[in-house]
């Protein structure tokens, strides 16, 4: 049973710089955790103090029940894969995955079961006796992950492991870390600046902002309900549209002149309250001139994406980017009517940013 | 695919490699080509009349045993020096490499030997270690060991020994700093949770990542000890007591200024150019191949 529990867990580095200002969060056994944030955030300094790599200013980790704090990285039970792999230079393969194994004394013919498991688990067998430096990028990611594996941790720790990979073999690598976390059953954290990343792979999302964590949650949850403008315009791509707005009564915003019907609002909140309507380029609906509700939308150019297109304008004068699938609406047209389902309408306080819906 | 740039005419590479190609010719083609004519003439004493002699020079050379006591002062001297200068700057630059604070005065400070003139260093080892005046060899004395370098062959070549490592340190260490610095982070962090202690950690992943520089120094060290060391023999011991200090850079110099035997002072010159061409090109060999991993 691998828990892995941060409690109020501060970092402060000499100088009083705050790199992460009390996070507090469990991964239950199994999960998959991944903490997604813009750099900076204070997501790979929160792994490096779980991994042990960096010492903890204030709060507790604890895995297994076990605060590990005064733990040495060797001895909390953890395997990591680095962005740059991190692979010995000097050793084969098989060495490479072999040294944890032997800096713990396992005996030889055990080590040498595991690295072979390890191996065909990863399909590198062919590779046991390669150099790091005479294997592709994508081989020396599964010889990092082959490392993590034969030790058979509580956690696995991923830092950004596959952004120095090119486009097509990183999709192909996440499916595969995914089916391998789910098949070992192991605890993992995954720290990435990806969303696609963090939304495929977790079942528990942390979305990470100037040190403070500013949503934790599924990812389905992260993204239908963003508790937050920062986590609104992060999670999402193209991200979300952004709208200043004014609470015209109970469940309605005033968009300019236009009335929008928001489903998940807070109720009592005073007419007049200045706010920000947020609204998923893809959640938008075509409607028809004189639809109640019909917001019109004036068209400026077209970006072709193949499936779909994302056509650029303006509304209520505001910059705005709608998405439809290629060929439902005309590419010529200038000026569209639009909707949006209220369940689909989000809407955060002008000020501090945070979503203003039902308790 | 052409991949470099290329001139069509030989006329501008020729002119751009001419200097290069003037100050090699002058300083060395030049020297090294008089020395080896002169290795095979013998002059006698007042250099009124020169013979031409073939390899009569190298005979005797091979003839005389004071040449193979210089051989073997060499070899002790070198792997002395080498050995201790090495390891030691090896151990200063991991230091440095942990330490954070007051790192930069530290490392200006371990880099100062470096500038000063071997002669220079001679003498400063000798002031210390002086049987009459030093204060540490009065030190040594007061522990009951009896030191005079000036007497002594051991005595002697422990201290030039000394002088020459201490000098050299600091060169060793701005190499194997810079090594121990182009080791990535994350590899000895890696190393770190798979369970490796400093020592292992620093035997298993540190020094074998360090070799390529290793090796490097080793070359230019062995080097520095056969010829860069004339000045700190030269103003410590002059070679002796009775020619236990003499290596054979110092006896090329002491036959041929001294003993006015320019034709073996000459051959032993061509022996040592034979030498320090051979440990190059292993160098340039193992450097293209092993080096890079």
């Amino acid at each position: 049973m691998a828990q892995v529990t941060l409690s109020s867990v501060k970092k402060v580095y000499a100088g009083g710089v705050e790199a992460v200002k009390g996070v507090s969060f469990d991964i239950p056994d199994g999960g998959f955790c991944v903490l997604v944030g813009p750099s900076g955030c204070g997501k790979s300094t929160l792994l490096r103090m779980v991994a042990g790599l960096e010492t903890i200013s204030s709060g507790e980790v604890s895995i297994s029940g076990r605060v590990v704090n005064q733990i040495e990285p060797a001895d909390r039970d953890i395997a990591m894969v680095f962005q740059n792999y991190a692979l010995y230079p000097h050793m084969s393969v098989y060495d490479n995955m072999a040294y944890g194994l032997r800096n713990r004394g396992t005996p030889k013919d055990e080590i040498e079961k595991r690295v072979k498991e390890a191996a065909r688990i990863l399909a590198i067998e062919g590779l046991l006796e390669r150099r790091p430096r005479q294997l592709s990028g994508g081989q020396r990611q599964r010889v990092a992950m082959g490392r993590a594996i034969v030790r058979k941790p509580q956690v696995f720790l991923f830092d950004e492991p596959l952004s120095n990979l090119d486009a097509k073999l990183r999709v192909q690598m996440r499916v595969e870390i995914k089916k391998l976390q789910r098949a070992l059953g192991v605890t993992a954290i995954y720290v990435t600046h990806d969303q696609v990343e963090a939304m495929t792979l977790s079942d528990k999302l942390v979305v990470m902002n100037g040190g403070q964590v500013e949503q934790i949650g599924v990812p389905a949850e992260v993204y239908r309900k963003p508790a937050s403008r920062f986590v609104a315009t992060f999670i999402g791509s193209p991200p979300m549209n952004l709208l200043p707005a004014a609470i015209d009564g109970p469940g309605i915003v005033a968009l300019g002149d236009a009335l929008l019907e928001a489903r998940d609002l807070k109720q009592n909140l005073a007419s007049g309250t200045k706010v920000e309507v947020g609204l998923r380029p893809e959640d938008i609906e075509i409607a028809s001139e004189g639809q109640a509700g019909a917001l019109p939308f004036d068209v400026e150019f077209i970006e072709e994406l193949g499936a779909t297109q994302l056509f650029h304008g303006k509304l209520a004068g505001q910059p705005f980017v709608m998405q439809a699938a290629t060929g439902d609406v005309a590419a010529e047209a200038r000026r569209l009517w639009i909707s949006v389902d209220p369940d689909r309408v989000h809407v955060f306080d002008a000020q501090s940013g945070i979503r203003l819906g039902r308790e | 695919m052409q991949k470099n740039a290329y001139f069509r005419s030989l006329t501008i590479p020729l002119l751009l490699l001419l200097p290069q190609l003037a100050i090699t010719v002058v300083f060395f083609y030049w020297p090294a080509s008089q020395a080896v004519w002169q290795s095979f003439l013998l002059e006698d004493a007042f250099g009124t009349s020169t013979q031409f002699v073939w390899f009569e020079n190298y005979q005797s050379l091979f003839a005389d045993p004071g040449y193979f006591k210089a051989l073997r002062n060499t070899a002790v001297f070198s792997t002395f020096v080498c050995v201790f200068s090495l390891s030691i700057a090896l151990l200063f630059a991991v230091m440095a490499d942990r330490q954070i604070r007051g790192a930069e005065i530290y490392k200006t400070l371990l880099i100062w030997p470096y500038a000063v003139a071997p002669a220079i260093a001679g003498v400063l080892w000798i002031f210390m270690f002086d049987p009459s005046l030093g204060m540490l060899a009065r030190g040594l004395q007061s522990l009951g060991i009896a030191w005079n370098p000036r007497l002594n062959g051991n005595d002697a070549m422990t201290l030039v020994i000394l002088a020459a490592t201490w000098k050299q340190i600091s060169y060793n260490f701005l190499f194997f700093l810079a090594g121990l610095q182009s080791i990535p982070k994350s590899v000895i962090e890696a190393a770190v949770i798979d369970g490796a202690r400093p020592m292992r950690r620093f035997w298993t992943i540190i020094f074998p990542l360090l070799s390529p520089t290793t090796f490097f120094l080793l070359v230019v060290n062995i080097v520095y000890v056969f010829f860069d060391t004339f000045g700190i023999i030269d103003t410590v011991t002059g070679g002796g007591p009775a020619g236990a200090t003499e290596t054979l850079v110092y006896k090329v110099y002491s036959d041929g200024k001294g003993g006015s035997n320019l034709g073996g002072s000459a051959a032993q010159s061509v022996i040592l150019l034979v030498m320090v061409i051979a440990m190059t090109a292993v160098q340039f060999r193992f450097i293209e191949r092993k080096v890079n991993y």
